[in-house]
């Protein structure tokens, strides 16, 4: 419990600084936010003053600054350009697609890439092996707004299967797949150089050597240890499902945190854009968080590594 | 991560060529490779129409002799375009690879040389930022830069930066431990000319390899961001703004955005196919990717 605390205070001067720096950029962009909020309507100078004074932005750098990082850290950061709602709700509301999205996919990638992974480190160097990694490498060279657009085309338009757009659950298989392939290469990789490297310990010999059937040799020993690095990529791999999501929801034209994060930008929508940066920064933040807690709990030698405070 | 800081001697350069070329996954990917490089080179004299020339076959035609890959909204011939996109895809990525590797590879090698509080607190930003989503990265820099193919490849390349700063930061950190670098200090050499003329020469193949293994993803990013409609804009034959344009007529004219996606596809592969193979010859201990 030490341990979690101790990394729950190491996160603050971190999330300071990421909010510092995204202040400090947001400063940066040229252009006066009200001019940039009217966007070429004509306004009186009056109108202009007002509002400039209602959002805060007549007071010095300094003061806004403090401002911005105490709002930031209740969730209020203030509202849209666009739409005048407040950016945090905004939020809120798109978040359930994108999570939906990104565990559908995450379910997707670590099927396939521990089913080539396995598949592909039980038999290194044979034709086996590499039809898996070339299968891993094709999946992560394959540009996934491309797959999801030939998935449309094969499986939506020609052959009917799936509704291209909706809500329900099975508009959400070919978006799944395309999120998946994103992280199953990688993961594949992973996990192949991780059996090999497990089916070398020692144990494993003297598991075979006792005659145990292949199946629990690989199912209870190799597995177990082999999928322990995995596991920490896992961070990794809900940033780059993140990073799928964009690109997916544009595809697949859903609604979630990436169709509103390039909206935003094409929109100059700051506050919108400087809202999603804040709350993705936390975001990962915590679930890296969480997965370096989950690490420990699967790994015994770890948490008591780290109860020794080591 | 992959330890591929083995030195090559020169001597080995030309062996190193030899050993791609006779792998069969990697010799096809050289060549699939230089026809695309031959098609941005040579486009004007492949392409057999204007890739911005409307109506130089019917609007949404299907492949035909003329026009092998169809034609787009505007009759544009999807073959001559995707041959012209070669010209902006290719170069535009590896700028952005080169501009990548550049930025950080000099944080990498001051983190790692310098070292001490500078380090400390270098490598644990690094960290974070290697974390966050580089196209969600990407796409912040945009937002503050604009739209628009420099910014595009701009963008990209800052997002890159912590992914090699953090590879070559470890590989100056062995590189400095070299005699070398200690007679060098004695002899009074400063910091700066230490880490240009001792460290950079010591890590360089991890560098080309890095820059080998990157170069797929860097051609991607780009694309996408393109494709998103942050990138270049049409009417300019680039890959991923060509998909954009696609991507309202999957249904009725597929192969405007079969075509272009392809040749994406397949310098993306090609690329890594090279990277990957490379990585194995130059350091047969890591079998697979970093």
């Amino acid at each position: 419990m030490t341990y979690f605390v101790r990394r729950v205070v190491a996160l603050i001067p971190i999330l300071f600084l990421t909010w510092t720096a995204v202040f400090i950029v947001f400063e940066l962009i040229p252009g006066d936010p009200v001019n940039l909020m009217l966007a070429g309507v004509p306004a009186s100078e009056e109108v202009i003053a007002n509002e400039r004074a209602r959002l805060g932005l007549d007071k010095p750098v300094l003061e806004r600054y403090v401002t911005f990082l105490g709002r930031a850290a209740v969730g209020d950061l203030g509202e849209s350009f666009r739409t005048r709602a407040p950016v945090t709700e905004m939020i809120l509301a798109q978040v359930g697609p994108t999570l939906q999205l990104a565990a559908a996919g995450l379910l997707v990638g670590l099927t396939v890439g521990l089913f080539l992974g396995v598949l592909a480190g039980l038999r290194p160097n044979t034709w086996i092996d590499t039809a898996c990694t070339f299968s891993a490498l094709a999946g992560s060279s394959l540009p996934s707004f491309w797959t999801g657009m030939v998935l449309i085309y094969i499986f939506g338009s020609m052959l009917g299967w799936v509704p291209i757009v909706g809500t329900g659950l099975d508009a959400l298989i070919l978006p799944a797949i395309v999120t998946g392939l994103f992280i199953a290469g990688d993961f594949a990789r992973l996990v192949r150089s991780s059996i090999i490297d497990a089916s070398r310990q020692d144990y494993i010999r003297t598991a075979r050597a006792k005659g145990l059937p292949p199946i629990k040799i690989i199912g209870k020993h190799a597995l177990r240890n082999a999928l322990i690095p995995p596991v920490t990529m896992l961070g990794i791999q809900l940033s780059n499902l993140m990073g799928g999501a964009v690109v997916t929801e544009n595809v697949f034209a859903r609604p979630g945190l990436g169709t509103m994060l390039v909206d935003a930008v094409l929109n100059k929508d700051m506050p919108l854009v400087q809202a999603l940066v804040v709350y993705t920064t936390a975001a990962y933040l915590i679930i890296n968080l969480l997965v370096d807690v989950v690490y420990g709990l699967i790994d015994p030698r770890i948490r008591h590594a780290r109860a020794a405070g080591t | 991560m992959s330890e591929a800081s083995l030195p090559l001697a020169p001597s080995e350069g030309r062996s190193t060529v030899r050993q791609l070329m006779t792998t069969p996954t990697s010799a096809v990917a050289i060549v699939i490779l230089a026809v695309l490089v031959a098609f941005a080179v040579f486009a004007p004299w492949i392409a057999p129409f204007d890739p911005s020339k409307a109506a130089a076959g019917p609007r949404l035609g299907a492949p035909t002799a003329e026009h092998l890959f169809g034609t787009d909204l505007h009759g544009r011939d999807v073959f001559s375009r995707v041959v012209w996109g070669a010209r902006y895809s290719l170069p535009v990525g590896l700028c952005t690879l080169l501009l990548g590797l550049l930025a950080g590879g000099a944080l990498g090698v001051l983190l790692g040389y310098m070292g001490g509080r500078l380090d400390a607190v270098g490598a644990r930003i690094v960290d974070v930022l290697l974390g966050f989503p580089a196209i969600v990265m990407a796409i912040l820099v945009v937002s503050v830069l604009g739209v628009g193919l420099v910014k595009v490849v701009i963008a990209v390349a800052i997002a890159d930066i912590p992914k090699f700063a953090r590879v070559i930061r470890g590989a100056t950190i062995v590189a400095k431990q070299n005699l070398f670098v200690d007679s060098a200090v004695a002899m009074g050499a400063g910091p700066a000319r230490i880490m240009l003329l001792h460290v950079f020469p010591t890590i360089l193949p991890t560098v080309i390899l890095l820059g080998t293994l990157n170069l797929g993803g860097a051609i991607l990013s780009t694309a996408t961001l393109s494709f998103l409609g942050l990138g270049t804009q049409p009417p300019t034959p680039e890959w991923g703004t060509m998909l954009n344009d696609g991507r309202d007529y999957i249904r009725y004219a597929p192969w405007m955005m079969i075509a272009p996606g392809m040749a994406l596809f397949l310098a993306i592969i090609s690329v890594n196919l090279i990277g990957d193979r490379l990585s194995e010859i130059m350091d047969p201990r890591a079998k697979g990717r970093m």
